[in-house]
């Protein structure tokens, strides 16, 4: 297993002005903002990257201001939503209100904090499971293409995916 | 509560595909950015035909310094030259 630092102490670190942990934590909360302004509200190209930098610069801007540290996950969720609202109502796009109850955002968003759940899980399960499970799931990458990548069979990529499944069911279970 | 069954397991990755690329490299970089950005404002307070220069054209100033002029970056900028 990996060891994984927690968001608190990623945080905590960055505060004490640590590089280092600012690198992990803009890698550990991509995904996630790019997924809530892409996937959650829709906005694409210039918006979905002006949002996705602007939350980083925030983020780092007030990092101070954190009330607690373990909160910076929904601290994240929350600017990112605040930003593209922004962002849509800037544009004269659809009313925030309207947008939020007609396109099912609340739903999207909740899929996506269960999604980076599983995220933290596939970095505690570490390599190689976490590169074959990424490059399988999230890369859309076939079994003759991860093996390739991986130096493998891909006759066996199948029977890694699912053990890897296994384990990292096992580490969120283990969690819960 | 999450249902952890593969198949679900398997959606819910999907849902976090990869950042397109430089975009996370930004945002690592931003601490430095900042601290270049220091520097120019500290620059323009002593320099008046300095802060002219990048008041009358922001982007192309940091351009200049080797800044990549994205939105937050130009604003951060403008809120620092106002303040100084």
């Amino acid at each position: 297993m990996a060891e994984t630092v927690t968001d608190a102490q990623l945080v905590a670190r960055c505060r004490a002005g640590d590089q280092a942990a600012w690198n992990e934590l803009v890698e550990r909360f991509s995904r996630y903002v790019y997924a809530i302004a892409v996937q959650g509200f829709r906005l694409q190209g210039h918006d979905a990257e002006d949002v996705f930098q602007e939350v980083f610069a925030r983020v780092y801007e007030r990092l101070d201001r954190l009330r607690s540290d373990e909160a910076i996950r929904p601290w994240i969720a929350q600017l990112t939503r605040r930003l593209c609202i922004d962002r849509l109502r800037a544009g004269g796009r659809e009313s925030p209100a309207e947008l939020e109850e007609t396109a099912g955002v609340d739903e999207r968003l909740a899929a996506l904090d269960d999604a980076l759940t599983i995220r933290a899980g596939l970095d505690a399960v570490g390599d190689p499971c976490r590169e074959i499970l990424d490059r399988f799931f999230c890369q859309d990458e076939s079994y003759k293409v991860i093996g390739e990548a991986l130096d493998l069979p891909s006759g066996t990529i199948a029977s890694r995916i699912s053990r890897c499944l296994t384990k990292l069911r096992s580490e969120l279970e283990g969690r819960s | 509560m999450i249902n952890y069954d593969e198949q679900r397991i398997g959606e819910l990755l999907r849902l976090l595909p990869a950042v397109p690329d430089g975009w996370v490299r930004a945002a690592q970089e931003l601490p430095q950015a900042r601290a270049e950005l220091a520097a120019i404002v500290a620059r323009a307070e002593e320099d008046a035909v300095f802060r002219a220069k990048v008041v009358a054209d922001l982007e192309a100033a940091l351009e200049a310094e080797g800044i990549d002029p994205i939105p937050s970056v130009v604003a951060a900028l403008r809120v620092r030259l106002e303040q100084a």
